[in-house]
């Protein structure tokens, strides 16, 4: 993704990844509440955000977390809160606000089973809610979705970087094992791109005139031309934001597809099936919203069949068959409930939907 | 002074617009915006204040104050002020909150902010109901007082005590200055002003959380008059929200 060769690679769990990067990123300020399992990024920028002299706080809620990012979001300073799946629930409220009124901000989810208080495992069940706005009114937001603790620090600085071109709140998804996993990454700060500049922060009015940021709209017309200026962002994200990666798509039957920890167990699947020489190939959309849909509608003309592999009961698989369109068969593979999928269950489903 | 050498002994504050307000007539609102008004431009501080709007009657203050201003989600203005404030501390920022905004759905917010310290100025405008929801009880309703949602009068038994947000948060350690005042005679609504501006002097001086509750009129939805919405004030809800500094620190 990038290059670096003067650093060394260093342990990171994902949680500490993010923090780093966040802080490297330019993050001034980060709001928490305790939750499992995401506490080693609230404990390593209690730590670090110390060292550096920026703000920490630990929330009274997450309610009150994404709150306090909205405020030093108003303020034109870079800000980013965590949590797992119950927590972001409540920070739904914040995070549509943030849409409302064009904020930038960063939310991290180290999902987890649910519904409800569920348990500590890892999941994918969060998938609507991430891609769907999660919050009331008509938003989206972006959703980075990493596969190993180097990747979900180099989406850090890229959340932050998109957050503030588009002004929208945008969210890396995680699960319970990104979250924890440690792995050697390289964390510096990517070539930094230009940026719009902050013409709408509130610093106070001082040889300007004063300014406001609301998401209410009142008179006639007015919520509808705000929520067409907020399409017309989505509309360029979607066009200008989609990623993903592909790994021996070109010739293969079926077509596994699979984001985060899952896509990591699902390349492991496709190296032994080639093995065995079966057809099998793996798209992994990187960002979840914008969903890589043309790439998939574009596959959908060579292979036979696709696979959406999730830690959950089928959420994803909506957006591949809105992708393929009736192109060819869409079916589902998957269970959640903070269990993990296992390669040998993922190949025998695969090795079962092979066109025979 | 003007050219002609008249004196203004009254003028519109420069830290509020020239436009209208939407609030009904006997409303206090119009009043708090004036008094913070007038404090801000009296204290030197218009450029670099930022006021939260809450969700409430109040939530168009924006369009009203004559210097910057967010909009927060129902309740959440103190995390909202906290954010702002810990990111630029040089700034003067200030809540504006209803009593369902501040003593209903964010109590958390408002208790830790309090206890946290944080060295904000928060301004409670305590008119006893929910007004920009049509008239419902609100955590300060008096006790007997019929509203939408408390059609044969707040009942101790069913809904608890009014809630006393001042002495509710003086005994926390982080804040600084706790006082109530009144909009109820032209006394008492000097008196309140000298309160807000010392809980904005406070800020600009470094000190801890200050919190300034007014109590307001809500003539529509107390279905009485303006001038009896104001003697209602003196006679029933002044003597159950005692008027006065309750905490100081200086
Ligand atoms: C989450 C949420 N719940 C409820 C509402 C509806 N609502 C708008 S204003 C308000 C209460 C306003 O009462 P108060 O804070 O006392 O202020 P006032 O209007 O009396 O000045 C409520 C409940 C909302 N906007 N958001």
């Amino acid at each position: 993704m990038k290059e670096n060769t003067t650093i060394e690679p260093a342990l990171f769990c994902g949680n500490e990844a993010i923090g780093e990067a966040a802080i490297q990123a330019g993050c001034r300020a980060y709001f928490g509440y305790p939750i499992t399992p995401q506490n080693e990024l609230t404990a390593y920028m209690a730590k670090r955000m110390g060292e550096e002299g920026r703000v920490f706080i630990q929330s009274e809620s997450e309610l009150a977390a994404i709150s306090m990012v909205f405020g030093a979001a108003a303020a034109g300073e870079r800000a980013m809160t965590s949590s797992s799946s119950p927590g972001v629930s409540l920070k739904q409220e914040g995070i549509s606000y943030l849409a409302g009124c064009e904020l930038p901000a960063v939310i991290v989810n180290m999902s987890r089973g649910g519904p409800g208080l569920g348990n500590i495992g890892p999941a994918q069940a969060d998938y609507y809610q991430s891609t769907r706005g999660g919050g009331h009114g008509d938003y989206r937001t972006p959703v980075l979705a990493g596969a190993s603790v180097q990747e979900l620090a180099d989406l850090t600085f890229l959340a932050f970087d998109i957050a503030d071109r588009y002004r929208t709140p945008t969210l890396i998804l995680g699960d319970g094992i990104l979250g924890q996993m440690m792995e050697p990454a390289v964390i510096t700060h990517p070539e930094p791109t230009e940026l719009p500049a902050k013409d709408w922060t509130l610093t106070g009015s001082r040889g300007r005139p004063p300014r406001s940021i609301k998401s209410l709209y009142l008179g006639p017309g007015e919520l509808e031309a705000h929520n067409r200026k907020l399409q017309e962002v989505y509309r360029t994200i979607s066009e200008t934001e989609v990623r993903w990666e592909s790994l021996m798509t070109e010739d293969a039957s079926l077509v596994l597809v699979a984001y985060g920890i899952t896509a990591r167990i699902c390349r492991e699947v496709v190296f032994r099936l080639r093995k065995e020489g079966l057809p099998v190939g793996l798209l992994r959309p990187i960002t979840l919203w914008p969903f890589p849909d043309k790439a998939i509608r574009e596959l959908s003309r060579t292979a036979e069949k696709f696979l959406s592999v999730e830690m959950n009961f089928g959420q994803m698989v909506d957006d591949v068959r809105l992708a393929v369109n009736g192109n060819c068969p869409v079916e589902f593979f998957g269970h959640g409930g903070g269990e993990i999928l296992t390669g040998a269950e993922i190949m025998e489903a695969a090795r079962g939907h092979l066109p025979r | 002074m003007k050219s002609g050498g008249e004196k203004f002994i009254y003028r519109r504050p420069e830290s509020l617009q020239d436009v209208p307000t939407h609030y009904c007539p006997g409303c206090g609102h119009g009043t708090v915006h004036r008094i913070i008004a007038e404090v801000i431009d009296e204290l030197g501080i218009r450029e670099r204040t930022v006021g939260i709007a809450p969700v409430g009657c109040a939530v168009l203050a924006y369009d009203y104050f004559n210097f910057d201003v967010t909009e927060a989600a129902h309740g959440r203005p103190p995390a909202v002020a906290t954010g702002l404030k810990r990111v630029r501390p040089d700034l003067i920022v200030f809540t504006y909150q209803g009593d369902g905004d501040l003593a209903a759905i964010g109590t958390a917010e408002i208790i830790h902010a309090a206890n946290r310290g944080e060295k904000i100025t928060v301004i409670f405008v305590n008119n006893g109901i929910y007004g920009m929801t049509g008239g419902q009880m609100a955590p300060t309703t008096l006790v007997g007082q019929a509203t939408a949602t408390s059609p044969r009068g707040r009942d101790c038994e069913e809904t608890g005590p009014p809630i006393k947000v001042c002495e509710m948060l003086a005994p926390l350690d982080g804040t600084d200055y706790i006082a109530r005042g009144a909009l109820d005679t032209p006394a008492h609504t000097r008196v309140l002003k000298g309160y807000i501006k010392k809980a904005f002097l406070n800020q600009v001086e470094g000190r801890r959380f200050s919190l300034v509750e007014a109590l307001s009129p809500c003539p529509t939805y107390w279905r009485l008059t303006p001038q009896d919405s104001l003697a209602r004030i003196g006679a029933e809800i002044i003597p159950h929200f005692p008027l006065g500094v309750i905490k100081d620190e200086e």
